[in-house]
């Protein structure tokens, strides 16, 4: 008798499913618009042309070893990462209230704050303090904040699948009758996976009854820079979080802007009301990281720091990002305009009015299946295709089948 | 567990009070209560070196590798198989949640030998992991989740520092068996299959499978075959920690031995493999953890789970260093340069440890050191007492934790006599 006899089989996670289903598909004009990785327009990957100068830079310096890293990581890789979210002028960085922690990629930090906070916030081990995710929001949300201990994540009001955009007032009626001190994870922008981000008027809104009503704010920064091409403007309600004095979180990920996927590089930027109590934050966050990984993995983030505080590299890293800003925004386009030109039902602004990886297209579950079965291309049972799966090659035939699907799928 | 609106809640780091109600916004801090972690002890001993003016000054903490340079060592085979790695341009996609395939593959066989039954048969599951840690974490989990009889983790006494609060954090109780024998700095046998036989059925209990760490003393092939008898006997639950596969006497299979063992004499193990002294790959964080299952069929469905437990953490782990092991491990010249290399360190610890012992009988030193040599690994249990430790930093700059616990990798030709000498002066 086994001692995992009842181990149960558990379901495979639906996004890398859906990439497994579409490797086995031998239709020549299959199509992957799962999983969140950019594509280049032939549709390969694509490592960032400063990535490979600044690897051969690490691989031909002789001084550097492969020792351990201090539990909180990189030094230079976390002061130069926050600086990147907060500005490189944040007076809260002047004030030295800013510390951070490097992690195992977003959801690396997602989980070292997750476990901060059940431990620290409102009260010792409270794991009855609810916290707020989007409907929808990325998947592994949910499983982080549950794994961390929490007994209550509650969904706040988002997407509207009326209108195809942001249901503020159903947001701020949810924030306003949140419990004080709940938490609340807030996409910093490019929201996965609707596309879809609150005007820089809403976030003033939204923080104004976060503040009034004590609420904690947990940012959740993927695709800074990746979304508009542009850093600033990506950090814009990060930046204005913090300088309307609110203490947060924010889980930062190098996976998309730097192409680096798999070497996991993220941080968690800490932003506290002063230094000394940022510094009693770092000392427990450091002991949960112990218990977790000890320290973290120094290849990406010596990639990303030397990349952020070179002057010429982080120009050319700026430029590689627009790159890929930039042929996203092409499609977005594209997709538009032939649809429109195809005559196919529905409005289909928000392919265009929405940001970054991904657009929420409004095909219902049917309609989804239709695109998978018949047209051999994939996509999440949400509707939400990653932008980078097309390419001038492919954009016709999806507009083709998307037009189908909605005109013979209800 | 705490109750918003609970006045006062005594907890292991003192009291704490929750803040009430809404207060002045810019006045108060969400982190007014936390309290300070309180500081590493080993980090605490390279600090204090680290201030240390003393040109003699010596850092027996330190738990990664030194040449007889005192300086960190690349391997050779690792910047060849770096080189051969960026020769070829890969991508930085995803790894699948589970890892590097060719990796967790080389790592099992590197455990197991590449002929074991249980590789043959399918019927194990590794997953790549973050280093030892990671796995022990993740191993951690998947007992506290899945083996639900019995949520006790037995330790040895002594153990690794991070074990207990790892199995703690993750909902196992901890609970100890006689090791280490203080009065011959050596392996208390008896006291331990003394314990073991006492150890309630299906509780888990954890094995360092060579060089424990923090004594350096392991059981010999013959205890080892007791013991695992004893074990099958109480029908226990065995979790092997083997972080120097290799380091330890400088050959693979002779380090691997008692968990090859165990496997053949039907123990479905759990295991955790660390890279990080082996392959000297410290910071890509290089680990494995594997589950010894009944069949193909229960290996699929744990396999399932382990993925379910690994995503919420950190979704999936980093290349760079896999990648480096893998190539490695299934290139085979590489593999040869490889074994020679970890050979070289392991005789460069074991020959200090000789210097160190010719030394102190030099000095005229009456007591008897053997053990020094006995031990195994990178560190040893000298049998030095606190204050004794106390006049080696003070007297003598010579840096150590208060268990008398020295770093073997931190003893240089160069050094190994004012080592003796003073180990010498705080002992005679």
């Amino acid at each position: 008798m086994s001692l995992f006899s009842d181990v149960p089989l558990a379901a495979p996670v639906a996004v890398f499913k859906l990439t497994a289903d579409f490797r086995e598909d031998k239709s020549p004009s299959k199509v992957n618009l799962g999983v969140g990785a950019y594509r280049t327009d032939d549709c390969q990957p694509w490592v960032l042309p400063v990535v490979r100068k600044v690897e051969k830079m690490i691989a031909g310096d002789d001084s550097l070893n492969h020792e351990y890293l201090p539990i909180l990581g990189l030094p230079e890789f976390r002061s130069s990462a926050s600086k990147i979210a907060l500005g490189e002028d944040s007076p809260a960085i002047q004030e030295k209230r800013v510390g951070a922690v490097q992690c195992l990629g977003g959801t690396g930090a997602l989980k070292i704050g997750a476990e901060f906070l059940r431990r620290w916030h409102n009260g010792n081990n409270n794991t009855k303090t609810p916290v707020y995710v989007s409907a929808p929001t990325w998947e592994n949300h949910n499983g982080v904040f549950l794994n961390a201990g929490f007994e209550d994540i509650r969904p706040y009001k988002y997407w509207d699948a009326q209108k195809r955009g942001l249901d503020l007032s159903g947001f701020l009626g949810d924030l306003e009758s949140a419990p004080e001190h709940s938490i609340f994870i807030l996409h910093a922008c490019a929201h996965n996976p609707t596309g879809t981000d609150p005007t820089q008027d809403e976030w003033k809104q939204i923080a104004d009854v976060m503040k009034r009503r004590s609420l904690f704010p947990f940012f959740d920064s993927a695709y800074q820079g990746f979304a508009s091409g542009n850093l600033e403007k990506d950090a814009w309600a990060i930046r204005f979080f913090v300088s309307q004095g609110f203490e947060i979180f924010c889980a930062q990920s190098f996976s998309k802007n730097f192409g680096l996927y798999n070497e996991r590089v993220g941080n968690l930027t800490v932003v506290a009301k002063d230094e000394d109590n940022l510094n009693r934050v770092l000392s427990q966050l450091e002991k949960i990281v112990r218990i977790t990984w000890s320290n973290p993995p120094s290849q990406g983030a010596r990639l990303v720091a030397i990349t952020l505080t070179t002057p010429d590299l982080f120009a050319e890293w700026k430029d590689n990002v627009k790159t890929m800003a930039d042929r996203v925004l092409l499609m977005r386009a594209e997709l538009k305009a032939k649809l429109l030109a195809l005559g196919t039902p529905g409005t289909w602004d928000h392919i265009t009015d929405q940001i970054g990886m991904f657009s929420f297209t409004g095909l219902n579950p049917k309609q989804v299946e239709y695109m998978v079965k018949e047209k051999h291309i994939y996509l999440m049972a949400s509707g939400r295709i990653n932008m980078c799966g097309l390419t001038t090659k492919n954009i016709d035939y999806v507009a083709e089948s998307i037009h189908e699907a909605v005109t013979k799928v209800q | 567990m705490a109750l918003l609106k609970t006045s006062k809640i005594i907890s292991a780091v003192g009291a704490h009070t929750p803040a009430l109600g809404v207060l002045p916004f810019r006045a108060s801090s969400w982190w007014t209560d936390v309290q300070m972690g309180p500081p590493d002890p080993i980090l605490g001993v390279t600090e204090a070196f680290k201030r240390d003016t003393n040109p003699k000054k010596m850092n027996l903490g330190v738990g990664a590798y030194r040449d007889d340079q005192g300086k960190p060592y690349v391997l050779s085979c690792v910047r060849k198989a770096e080189a051969q790695i960026a020769a070829k341009s890969l991508d930085k996609e995803y790894l699948p949640i589970g890892g590097l395939g060719e990796f967790s593959k080389a790592c099992a066989q590197l455990a197991l030998g590449p002929d074991n039954e249980v590789l043959k048969s399918g019927r194990s599951i590794t997953v790549q992991t973050i280093s030892g840690t990671g796995s022990l974490r993740v191993g951690a989990n998947f007992l506290s989740r899945f083996h639900t009889a019995v949520q006790d983790v037995y330790l040895p006494k002594p153990s690794w520092g991070n074990h207990t609060p790892i199995f703690r954090d993750a909902g196992m109780q901890l609970k100890a068996y006689t090791y280490y024998d203080p009065k011959t700095c050596g392996f208390d046998f008896k006291g331990a299959l003394d314990d073991i036989s006492k150890i309630p059925e299906k509780s888990v209990i954890l094995l360092h499978a060579c060089a424990h760490n923090p004594t350096g003393v392991d059981p010999r092939p013959e205890q080892w075959k007791e013991m695992a008898s004893v074990i099958k006997k109480r029908n226990l639950l065995v979790f092997f920690d083997m972080a120097y596969q290799g380091f330890a006497s400088g050959d693979i299979d002779r380090d691997a031995w008692a968990v090859r063992h165990f496997i053949e004499q039907g123990h479905n193990i759990v295991l955790s493999q660390s890279f990080a002294k082996n392959m000297g790959l410290y910071g890509e964080r290089v680990g494995g953890f594997t589950i010894v299952c009944k069949d193909t069929e229960e290996a699929k469905r744990v396999e399932s789970q382990l993925k379910i437990l690994i995503r919420p953490i950190y979704s999936n782990p980093p290349m760079n260093g896999a990648r480096i092991a893998a190539t490695i491990l299934n290139t085979p010249e590489l593999y040869k340069e490889w074994l020679v290399e970890v050979k070289s360190m392991a005789d460069r610890i074991i020959r200090m440890r000789e210097m160190l012992v010719s030394n102190l009988k030099s000095e005229g030193s009456t007591h008897n050191w053997q053990h020094v040599i006995d031990q195994i690994g990178m560190f040893c249990f000298t049998g030095l007492k606190p204050d004794q430790v106390e006049r080696l930093i003070n007297e003598y700059s010579v840096y150590m934790t208060k268990d008398g616990r020295i770093s073997m990798a931190g003893v240089t030709s160069g050094n190994v006599a004012y080592l003796a000498h003073a180990i010498h002066a705080v002992t005679k």
